[in-house]
C-alpha cells in the first residue's frame, strides 16, 4: 500500500521541489546536523575503544590517535567473562522467543476465531499486564521465586525459580506474551474468516487449523515479532538483574552493571565491553530492519 | 489453548499484583507467609507520605521525567517522522540512525553516556576544557544536574522510538486529504495542524500513552547510572531499594509498588479503551 502512496505523490513534490529550493537546503541541513548528533555518541564510544588507554593518558580523550587496536576488546572479553554472558543470553533468549510466540499464537487464534464469551477480557488481561511496570509486581515475585519450591532438575538446581536461568526465561515470557498477543491478534483479524470455516467443515481439529492454516498466515507477523523480542529479552536488565543471585549467571545486559564497577578506571575498556554487548542488537537490526519496524508499527497503528 | 498462557500470567503478573496491595497493609519483612505479617492499616503509607525523605524527590523526578518526555523527546520524534514522510532523498538513511539508539539496551546507553559525561575521561568536560579538579562538571554526580544528564540520555533513544511509531501512522494516513488540503490553499503547516495532526488522534493517543508508560517505567539507566539515588531517585528504584537490595522492608517497598500502580493504572486504562473501541468497530 504504502508504494502505492509513494508513486502518486511523487509527481506533486517533483513540481514543488524547484520551487521551494532554500527551505529543501534548510531541511537537508537540518536532518543532517540532526544525523550526526545522534550518531555521534555510539561513534565516540568506537574511537574511545579502539584507543589504548596508554595513548589517552598521554594525549588527552579529544587528540588524534597514535595507535589504534582492539585491544580493549580482547581485553573487555577477557575480563568481562563475555563468552560466559553471551551464553547465557542465549541460552534464555532463543528459548523464550520461541514459547512466546507459539503460545501468544495460540491465545490470538483463539481469542480473534472463536467468539467466546471471555475473548475480550483474555485480551484486556495480557495486554494490561504487559503495560505494568515490571517494578509494581517484583516485590511478591521476589518472594515467590524464592520460595515456591519442587521445580524439576533440568530446569533448577536449587528446587526453585530464583538464581535460575528458567526463572529468567519465564518471566520474560510471561511478561513478553501480552504484547504479543495484542499484536497477533489484531493481525489475525484482517485474515479471511472463509479459510478457518473451510477447514472446520473438512472436519480438522483446533489444533490442526492453528498449525496448518493460521501459523503459515502468520508468518509476516511472526517475523516482525520474533525480531522485536529478540531485542527486547536480550536487552533486559531488570529481571535478571533482581531474580539472578550468581554474577556469572548474569545474561550480557544485566552484567554491564558489574563489568562498569569492575573497568570503572579504564573507560575505554568499559566502551570495549559496551560496544560488545550491543553489537549482536545492532547486527539484527541492520540485517532485519523492516522486520524490527514493522514489529513496532503493528502494535501501534492496527490497534 | 488459552488456559496454560492465563495460568502463567495470572500467577506471575496479576497474583503479585494484588499480593503486593495486600502487603503494603503490613510490616512483613519477606520471612514467612506474608499472612501472618501485622497489619497495619494505612501506616506504610502514612511514613511514606510524611516521614521517608526520598518519596516527594522520587515522585518530583518520574514527573519531571514525564514532563521532558512529553514535552521534549516525544515532539521532537514527531516531528522527525514528520520530515522524514516526505519524499526525501536518503529518507531511509536518516531514519536508520535515528532507530538505531531503539535496538540498544538502556544499560548500554547509560554507560554509552557515561562516555560523554565522566569528569575526566567524558567527551563533554574534555570539550568544554573543565577537567581539572578546581572547575569539572559533575555531570551524573551532581544530585542537581544528574537528572538532566539522564534524560538527555533516555531521549536518545525515546524520540527514535516515537519516530518510528508515528511514521507508521503517517503511512497508513489518506494522501487524498492532505491533496485537498492543499488544493484549497493550505501552507504545510496548516495543513500538519488542521488536517494530519487531527486524523491522526489515535495514533496520537497511543504516543501520549506510550510515552507515559515509558515515564513510568523508568529504571535501567538511572539504576546503571548510580542505583537510582543522589539525585536520581525514581519510584521504580525505590521498590527495588527498600525491598530488595538493602533492607527487608517489604510491605513498605510494596507502598512505593501500589503509589507506583495508581499512577499506572490512567494511561494502561486510555489504552485499553482506545483497543476496545476499535474492536467495535
Amino acid at each position: 500500500m504504502s508504494a502505492a502512496i509513494g508513486t502518486a505523490v511523487a509527481p506533486a513534490v517533483a513540481v514543488r521541489r524547484r520551487r521551494i529550493r532554500p527551505r529543501r537546503v534548510l531541511l537537508y541541513g537540518f536532518l543532517t546536523s540532526m544525523a550526526i548528533v545522534w550518531l555521534f555518541p555510539l561513534a565516540w564510544a568506537f574511537y574511545t575503544s579502539l584507543r589504548p588507554f596508554s595513548d589517552t593518558q598521554a594525549n588527552g580523550y579529544i587528540s588524534a590517535p597514535s595507535v589504534l587496536n582492539l585491544d580493549n576488546f580482547i581485553d573487555a572479553w577477557g575480563r568481562g567473562n563475555f563468552e560466559t554472558h553471551y551464553f547465557n543470553t542465549l541460552i534464555i533468549t532463543v528459548p523464550a522467543v520461541i514459547v512466546t510466540l507459539v503460545l501468544a499464537s495460540m491465545v490470538a487464534f483463539a481469542v480473534s476465531r472463536f467468539t467466546w464469551r471471555f475473548n475480550l477480557l483474555v485480551l484486556l488481561i495480557f495486554t494490561a499486564g504487559n503495560l505494568l511496570p515490571p517494578q509494581v509486581i517484583i516485590v511478591p515475585l521476589f518472594k515467590l521465586y524464592t520460595a515456591l519450591k519442587g521445580i524439576p532438575e533440568p530446569l533448577s538446581d536449587n528446587d526453585l525459580l530464583y538464581n535460575q536461568f528458567f526463572g529468567i526465561f519465564l518471566i520474560n515470557m510471561v511478561f513478553q506474551l501480552g504484547f504479543c498477543i495484542f499484536v497477533l491478534s489484531n493481525y489475525m483479524k484482517t485474515l479471511s474468516k472463509e479459510l478457518v470455516e473451510a477447514a472446520l467443515v473438512d472436519g480438522a481439529g483446533v489444533l490442526r487449523i492453528w498449525g496448518a492454516v493460521i501459523m503459515p498466515l502468520t508468518r509476516p507477523a511472526l517475523a516482525a515479532l520474533a525480531t522485536l523480542e529478540f531485542t527486547f529479552i536480550y536487552n533486559d536488565f531488570f529481571w535478571a538483574l533482581i531474580l539472578l543471585k550468581d554474577g556469572n549467571r548474569r545474561p550480557i545486559t544485566s552484567a554491564l552493571n558489574n563489568l562498569q564497577g569492575q573497568f570503572f578506571t579504564d573507560i575505554n575498556v568499559l566502551a570495549a565491553g559496551a560496544l560488545l554487548a550491543a553489537i549482536p542488537t545492532i547486527l539484527v537490526f541492520l540485517v532485519l530492519q523492516k522486520q524490527f519496524i514493522s514489529g513496532l508499527s503493528l502494535g501501534s497503528t492496527k490497534g | 489453548m488459552v488456559g496454560v498462557p492465563l495460568v502463567l500470567d495470572m500467577i506471575f503478573i496479576w497474583g503479585p499484583t494484588i499480593v503486593s496491595g495486600l502487603i503494603s497493609l503490613t510490616n512483613w519483612n519477606g520471612i514467612g507467609s506474608p499472612f501472618d505479617a501485622e497489619f497495619l492499616g494505612l501506616k506504610n503509607y502514612e511514613s511514606l507520605f510524611t516521614a521517608y525523605p526520598f518519596f516527594w524527590p522520587a515522585l518530583t523526578h518520574n514527573i519531571v521525567w514525564l514532563a521532558w518526555l512529553m514535552l521534549i523527546a516525544t515532539p521532537i520524534g514527531m516531528f522527525l517522522a514528520v520530515l522524514l514522510d516526505r519524499e526525501i532523498r536518503g529518507t531511509h538513511f536518516y531514519q536508520t540512525i535515528f532507530y538505531l539508539p531503539v535496538v540498544l539496551s538502556l544499560a548500554v546507553i547509560g554507560i554509552i553516556w557515561k562516555l560523554q559525561y565522566a569528569p575526566e575521561q567524558g567527551f563533554i568536560n574534555n570539550a568544554l576544557g573543565r577537567t581539572s579538579n578546581e572547575n569539572l562538571i559533575d555531570w551524573l554526580g551532581n544530585p542537581d544536574l544528574n537528572i538532566w544528564a539522564a534524560l538527555i540520555a533516555t531521549s536518545w533513544r525515546h524520540v527514535g522510538y516515537i519516530m518510528v511509531l508515528y511514521l507508521a501512522g503517517l503511512k497508513a494516513f489518506d494522501p487524498a486529504l492532505r491533496e485537498a488540503a492543499k488544493v484549497d490553499g493550505a501552507s504545510e503547516r496548516q495543513t500538519f495542524f488542521r488536517v494530519v495532526f487531527p486524523v491522526m488522534m489515535p495514533i496520537n493517543v497511543v504516543i501520549v500513552v506510550i510515552t507515559t508508560i515509558e515515564a513510568l517505567r523508568a529504571f535501567d539507566i538511572a539504576y546503571i547510572i548510580n542505583r537510582g539515588k543522589n539525585g536520581l531517585e525514581l519510584l521504580s528504584t525505590l521498590i527495588t531499594n527498600n525491598a530488595i537490595s538493602e533492607s527487608n522492608r517489604l510491605g513498605f517497598g510494596s507502598a512505593i509498588a501500589v503509589v507506583l500502580l495508581v499512577i499506572s493504572i490512567g494511561p494502561i486504562i486510555a489504552f485499553l479503551v482506545r483497543m476496545l473501541r476499535n474492536s467495535e468497530t
